[in-house]
């Protein structure tokens, strides 16, 4: 290149990059530069200034009508698209309102932009009209927080806020923005690079820790892989499958580990933890070598921690060092991204003795201890129902929960052989999430069908969102899981509370079916146990949005069980 | 336990909060802490004293703070040579006829009358913590009318540690 030219050149990208701008120009501007293409939001007047911008720019943006449903959408959309989710929500009130999604996205490890406006620098701390104190109530439930101040900043805080939301382990970042900020003008100027001395992810794994894991793997009698989001996060799942089969070790999954091992394959023990199976429980407990991949070893995983595994020499592969002997004591510490920590165990060929006793024992556990579930010949049994919802959509749904009974017989019921198909609010378990979760997921795949598990009580905490299916014909199918109570809230009451069903039986219901018409939605209310297959083929043949209204047996209880308190090997409801 | 931690964090607004925060909910119990500017004005150096049960609590305190953005470094210093010192100030009852007696109980301590009044007098004293203790009970028996202590604030020593006993003690 002449030198002529390549001043020109250089001119050009400086006049390109180094453009005047208003802070909520910059904003944009900056989501563009992420390769961000849709956000989830709902404006209000501190943020009115971008949304000015978001109407002059035309970027996708999703008008939730109410901000956690907006939050919510924008996990669901992480979740399966592995990208950030982008919220953008007002001051005070508009703020607030994702509190819930931030907390979720926080424990679940989901990388989250959250833009809320906030008042005027000059009157922050004067309790300004809609003013609260985002950066101070999200300090806790952030990976990260921002408020912006000069104007001058906003390239460089996007920029740092993305990088943090998505490397390492992932999770949700707020970006407090001031009005006058955001009408301020400065020079936009996207940073290339990141300096942030104090954030600095450790994804490479020590070698000599994998060396030791090795050796020990060739020592175990009894393996087993506890595979936990970490792994999904990661992109790692096609990684561990060469890395289980190899080994020739059993795989357990966690409840969001779910999809991150395909249950159908012979080595999947399916999910561990409370409401696990049998199999994948005992085989935790009895393994002489547990080798945890990208899980936290939360509480409703391990059960009771002085029954954990009690024989097990334990490894742990985690991104986040804080994880690693956090709740139990660790032998092989393995600071790592989960993908690349499987990448390099599977570059070493290691021999083992395959483990056939241990398999054999485990196959035996399998056969004695299936799921198991009674029919009555009068109701429709919800293990059914969800078994009907595996066959109908071939295993290939993308399917998000609420929380309660039906998010654990979706967990058990559902065959997840693909990676991200399964959107779940697991360590906060927030109810309302479910049913926005399908809606961004959706949004991230539209041509798969998004089912989205429901049961009657978390859909009414959300239920206002049936408004973007109507307004853009959103395929997603809403199955309600309809046990006219707080199920999950019923079966503690009932197994620990002598049967004192304080506030959690519905005697009143609205007419889903008659509230998704309102919407000019579908719907199905279905009472007879014998046509519930056919209504949902033929719902999930539709194009467009459907609700069905299952209405399932109402007592039916989520078993096995690890009743709180208990280890692994107290597992209760294991047989009839 | 107790356990020295020091970290450098960004000079940045809201840092304070953000480690007190995080100190109040995972339970972490805190002693003392003590802020101040380092040699380069954008970074902030903070001691931490700490009570912790065990190794798993004092690991978790120091990877929690680690895991701070805003935080740049964190050493346990506990187990190395270092220069840790508190401040207090000590104001006690005292009158014209013991004023020199309570001046004389504070000499070997290298601690200062710095206000005199009618009927107190107010000390200051610098050195680790043992040591403004025992000043400070030495003290109690004439009254203490008011008393404001610094928590410590440390640095590790250019020299290397020549004994055992050494490395584990405050000792000047
Ligand atoms: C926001 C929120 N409030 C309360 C709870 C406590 N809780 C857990 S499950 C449950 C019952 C859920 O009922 P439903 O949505 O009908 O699902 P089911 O258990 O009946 O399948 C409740 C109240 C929660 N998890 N989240
Ligand atoms: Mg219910």
């Amino acid at each position: 290149m002449s030198m002529d030219l390549e001043v020109e050149a250089n001119m050009q990208a400086a006049e390109q990059t180094d453009k005047q701008m208003s802070g909520s120009q910059m904003i944009l501007q900056s989501l563009v530069e992420e390769g961000v293409d849709i956000i989830f939001g709902y404006p209000g007047g501190a943020i009115l200034p971008t949304y000015d911008e978001i109407y002059k720019k035309g970027i996708r943006h999703i008008l939730a009508r109410h901000e956690q449903g907006a939050v919510h959408a924008a996990e669901g959309y992480a979740r399966v698209s592995g990208k950030a989710g982008v919220c953008i929500v007002t001051s005070g009130p508009g703020a607030t309102n994702v509190v819930t999604g931030i907390a979720d996205a926080m424990i679940d490890s989901l990388p989250l932009i959250v833009i809320s406006g906030q008042v005027a620098t000059n009157v922050i701390g004067t309790d300004a009209f809609q003013e609260a104190d985002m950066v101070g109530i999200t300090m806790p439930i952030t990976k990260h927080n921002f408020q912006i101040r000069d104007v001058q900043d906003i390239p460089t805080v996007m920029k740092q806020a993305f990088h943090i939301a998505t490397t390492g382990r992932p999770g949700p970042v707020l970006i407090d923005l001031p009005k006058d900020v955001s009408t301020n003008v400065g020079t936009f100027n996207y940073p290339k690079h990141i300096d942030l001395p104090g954030y600095q992810p450790t994804v490479q794994p020590n070698r000599l820790q994998i060396k030791k894991l090795n050796a020990a793997i060739k020592e175990a009698k009894r393996p087993v892989i506890l595979a936990g989001a970490g792994v999904l996060l990661s992109g790692g799942s096609s990684e561990l499958m060469t890395f289980a089969k190899t080994r020739n070790i059993p795989v357990v999954t966690t409840l969001l580990g779910l999809g991150s091992f395909p249950e159908t394959e012979k080595l999947s023990l399916g999910m561990a933890g409370m409401h696990g199976l049998y199999t994948a429980n005992m085989a935790l407990h009895e393994s002489d070598l547990l080798i945890n991949i990208g899980a936290r070893f939360d509480d409703r995983l391990t059960g009771n921690l002085d029954y954990f595994a009690p024989n097990a020499i334990v490894a742990h592969v985690d991104v986040d060092p804080a994880e690693i002997g956090k709740n139990i004591d660790t032998d092989i510490p393995i600071v790592s991204d989960a993908k690349r920590a499987l990448e390099i165990l599977n570059a070493s060929e290691e021999e083992n003795d395959g483990f056939k006793a241990w398999h054999e024992h485990l196959n035996a556990y399998q056969e004695e201890n299936p799921l198991w579930y009674e029919e009555d010949g009068e109701t429709l049994k919800p293990q059914k129902l969800l078994e009907m919802i595996y066959e109908e959509t071939k295993g290939e749904a993308i399917v998000t929960t609420d929380v309660g009974q039906h998010q654990m017989w979706a967990a058990q019921y559902y065959q997840f052989d693909e990676p991200d198909h399964w959107v779940t609010s697991g360590g906060l378990g927030t109810m309302g999430f479910g049913f926005p979760a399908a809606i961004g997921a959706q949004f991230a795949k539209p041509d798969k069908t998004v089912v989205a598990v429901i049961g009657d009580a978390g859909f009414q905490m959300t239920l206002q969102e049936l408004s973007i299916l109507q307004e853009l014909h959103l395929p997603v199918k809403i199955v309600i899981v309809n046990n006219a109570s707080l199920g999950m809230v019923r079966q503690w009451q009932q197994l620990f509370y002598e049967e004192r069903y304080s506030h959690s039986l519905f005697p009143i219901q609205p007419d889903f079916v008659k509230l998704a018409e309102a919407y000019n939605i579908p719907g199905f209310k279905v009472e007879n146990p014998d046509e519930a297959r056919d209504v949902l083929k033929k719902g999930l043949e539709m194009d467009g949005p459907v609700l069905f209204d299952f209405r399932v047996t109402s007592l039916e209880n989520v078993y096995p069980m690890i009743a709180p308190g208990k280890g692994h090997q107290e597992m209760e409801g294991v047989k009839p | 336990m107790i356990r020295t931690i020091t970290a450098t964090v960004n000079n940045s607004s809201g840092v304070l909060n953000r480690i007190t925060g995080l100190f109040a909910r995972r339970q972490f119990n805190i002693e003392s802490i003590t802020v101040g500017v380092t040699e380069n004005p954008e970074i902030s150096r903070m001691t931490f004293v700490v009570n912790v049960d065990n190794d798993r609590a004092l690991d978790q305190v120091i990877k929690q703070l680690n895991k701070q953005v805003d935080v740049l470094k964190v050493r346990d210093i506990s187990g190395d040579t270092i220069v840790a010192r508190e401040l207090a100030l000590i104001k006690v009852v005292s009158t014209p006829q013991n004023r020199s007696e309570i001046e004389t109980l504070a000499r070997p301590f290298r601690a200062s009358i710095v206000d005199v009044g009618r009927d107190s007098v107010t000390l200051q004293v610098t050195g680790d913590h043992q040591k403004v203790e025992a000043l400070i009970d030495l003290l109690k028996p004439y009254g203490i009318k008011e008393l404001a202590r610094t928590g410590a604030t440390a640095l590790k020593r250019s020299s290397k540690s020549q004994s055992q006993e050494l490395k584990y003690s405050f000792i000047q």
